[in-house]
């Protein structure tokens, strides 16, 4: 047994050398540099930046605005774009730039209310599910039903027992979008349940509320974020299409989808009232999708390695 | 095997009669569709404080059921565990979640075979060893980081004020593993169960591993449960071994016993199987055959399938432990009758 001492005593001090020789650049965490990082992504940085870049519309609409957005000009009606109105007019006379960026705030309301509300909801419903197993199966069989029904024919049937406004729009959308996220959530938790670590925290005393809130919840933050993402963007067309049906926000306040609904009429005299509020749209989707897509790839580099 | 008798001495003055942790008949069984699977069948064993326990056996022999067991961390149901499982004196089995809760980590830590998943990625290492403080002791954020880096210190991480900050994947196996001691040690607590400390690890970093809870194990006046399949960490590390078969403790003998005189033919064929340095053997030597299915065991010894020395009686009785030579305990026909 002698030289196997020999051989421990040698060892340790090689391990004490190898730890002290850790090179610096090993420590830095991704968000010690941002820009690198995003530079790293492009998709990232430039869904980023184009959503950045609506946010910053949305927000400074009234500023941006040249016109009353409800302001009716009977005289100048269906005009296409001119340096008075940049983007024409609609069959009222109202400015249709001014409608636009004004609806931009609609869209990401709605996109960011409802990412996050039912992100919330289908947390803790899925991690209920994963990790209480009296309450898995009705939990989840509710989720399938719920799954079964088109999102937006339920969207449209919880419209339609409600008055319509920005909230009950949100509350429409946020309840076919639950069940994905309850279902991506309990996987995950049905994972993480076995890990190691998990059992380790279980082991030394830690108690359910906290292994969840420590140990669980962070480990599934990166595919719950891109889950999110695509929430949202789903929610933004989700809302468009209710408004364009005449069954989401009130008329009278600028959306996308309310625009496009009252411009369809005038489709071949007036090209312009459907298309920059559907260029924006677009736009906005394209945005968020083009985030997700890079946030997926920035937070699971294995998965980038393989596309 | 000189650190082996020199924990002996030592900890034999502070010895007392009563057990710290006494297993008693401990029955787990794992109800499925076609019947229930036996994982530990009437092990006993007792541990008394400041002394180390070796729990040996093949992979699928109960040794880990039973160290899970020991914290109750098996799901109950599914397992159905019976017998008794008492830490000085009081039957942990009886006991409710939340006085149980404060045993674990406290008072019976464990640690566990893979350090490379053994730790949450997302959490830096101090506040993972600081939640097992955090839990059991009242004490403000700063002082359990502090804890946290004496902690690291006691497991000979260089740099522990740098290295507490750092999270899982910055480290080595063996730092992990290292750090998994740490956690489980934050408390002091009096009973440490090792399930294959050293298995995920390669050989030099194991020999640090094993000397490193040795000397945790006398400093802190621990005791240790020691779970493992290899002989060379047993030999190492332990006053008393148990040798687990199938689910059964198949014999059960002090250290020293248990190598000079190795009674049941499966501890025997463990011993074999070892690679020595002394043989020019080409092919290492293997115990034919498997362990019998738990959900089917045969009648009779449950090693007589893979036993040269099985007769007729060893397929259809099953042997009982007896005491032999004093207080070396062995359940096997062959050995009780003096042949083989």
């Amino acid at each position: 047994m002698t030289p196997e001492a020999a051989a421990t005593g040698d060892v340790r001090g090689r391990a004490s050398i190898a730890a002290v020789a850790t090179p610096p650049s090993a420590r830095r965490g991704p968000w010690r540099r941002p820009l690198a990082w995003l530079l790293r992504h492009p998709t990232l940085a430039f869904g980023a930046l184009l959503l950045i870049a609506m946010a910053a519309i949305a927000i400074a609409a009234p500023w941006l605005a040249t016109h009353d957005p409800d302001d009716i000009d009977p005289l100048a009606r269906l005009q296409p774009p001119t340096a008075e109105h940049r983007f024409g007019t609609d069959a009222l006379g109202r400015d249709v730039y001014s409608r636009t960026l004004l609806g931009a705030r609609v869209s990401l309301a709605v996109g960011v209310a409802v990412a996050a509300i039912s992100a919330t909801i289908g947390i803790v419903l899925g991690l209920v599910a994963g990790f209480v197993r009296p309450l898995e199966g009705v939990l989840m069989r509710t989720m399938d039903g719920l799954m079964a029904i088109p999102g937006i024919l339920l969207a449209i049937a919880a419209m339609a027992v409600v008055r319509a406004s920005l909230a009950t729009v949100i509350v429409a959308i946020t309840i076919p979008e639950v069940p994905r996220v309850v279902r991506l959530v309990r996987s995950l938790a049905l994972t993480l349940r076995e890990q190691l670590y998990v059992e380790a925290a279980r082991a030394v005393g830690t108690r359910l509320p906290a292994i969840l809130w420590r140990h669980v919840l962070p480990n599934m933050m990166a595919p719950l974020i891109v889950q999110a993402t695509f929430v949202a963007a789903s929610a933004v067309l989700i809302e468009a299409a209710l408004s364009f049906l005449g069954v989401g926000v009130p008329g009278q306040t600028p959306s996308w989808g309310n625009m496009m609904a009252e411009g369809r009429n005038f489709v071949a005299v007036a090209f312009h009232i459907i298309l920059y509020p559907g260029l924006f749209l677009a736009t906005t989707v394209l945005a968020i999708n083009l985030l997700g897509d890079g946030l997926r790839d920035a937070l699971d580099p294995r998965l980038a390695r393989q596309l | 095997m000189r650190s082996t008798r020199a924990s002996h001495a030592s900890s034999e003055a502070g010895m007392s009669d009563a057990a710290l942790l006494e297993v008693d008949g401990l029955r787990v069984d794992f109800p499925g569709l076609d019947g229930a699977a036996r994982a530990v069948d009437g092990v006993s064993w007792r541990l008394e404080a400041g002394r180390t326990l070796g729990l040996v056996g093949e992979s699928g022999c109960g040794k880990s059921v039973t160290a899970l067991a020991i914290l109750r961390l098996l799901a109950a149901p599914p397992a159905r565990i019976d017998g008794a499982i008492r830490f000085r004196g009081v039957d942990l089995l009886a006991l409710d979640e939340r006085a149980m809760r404060r045993i674990r980590g406290d008072r019976i830590s464990m640690i566990f075979q893979e350090p490379m998943t053994s730790l949450n990625p997302v959490l830096t290492i101090g506040r993972q060893i600081g939640e097992t403080v955090a839990l059991h002791q009242k004490v403000g954020s700063r002082e359990t980081l502090e804890r946290a880096v004496e902690m690291l210190r006691l497991v000979r991480i260089a740099e522990p004020q740098q290295h507490v900050g750092e999270y899982p994947h910055q480290l080595s196996g063996g730092m992990r593993q290292r750090v998994m001691i740490a956690m489980a040690l934050a408390c002091h607590p009096d009973v440490l169960v090792a399930d294959e400390p050293t298995t995920a690890l390669d050989v030099t970093i194991q020999a640090q591993i094993l000397a490193l809870l040795r000397e945790l194990k006398d400093r802190l006046g621990m005791a240790m449960l020691l779970i493992t399949h290899d002989l060379g960490v047993v030999a190492q590390t332990c006053d008393r071994v148990v040798v687990m078969y199938a689910g059964r403790k198949v014999e059960e003998a002090s250290t020293l016993d248990l190598f000079d005189q190795p009674l049941h033919p499966y501890t025997r064929a463990l011993m074999a199987s070892m690679p020595s340095l002394n043989t020019q053997a080409k092919r290492l030597v293997e115990i034919a055959g498997l362990v019998p299915d738990p959900r089917a065991m045969p009648a009779g010894c449950s090693f007589a399938s893979r036993c040269a020395l099985a007769d007729e009686r060893c397929r259809v009785e099953t042997p009982q432990l007896q005491a032999l030579a004093g207080d070396h305990l062995v359940a096997c026909f062959a050995a009780q009758e003096g042949r083989g």
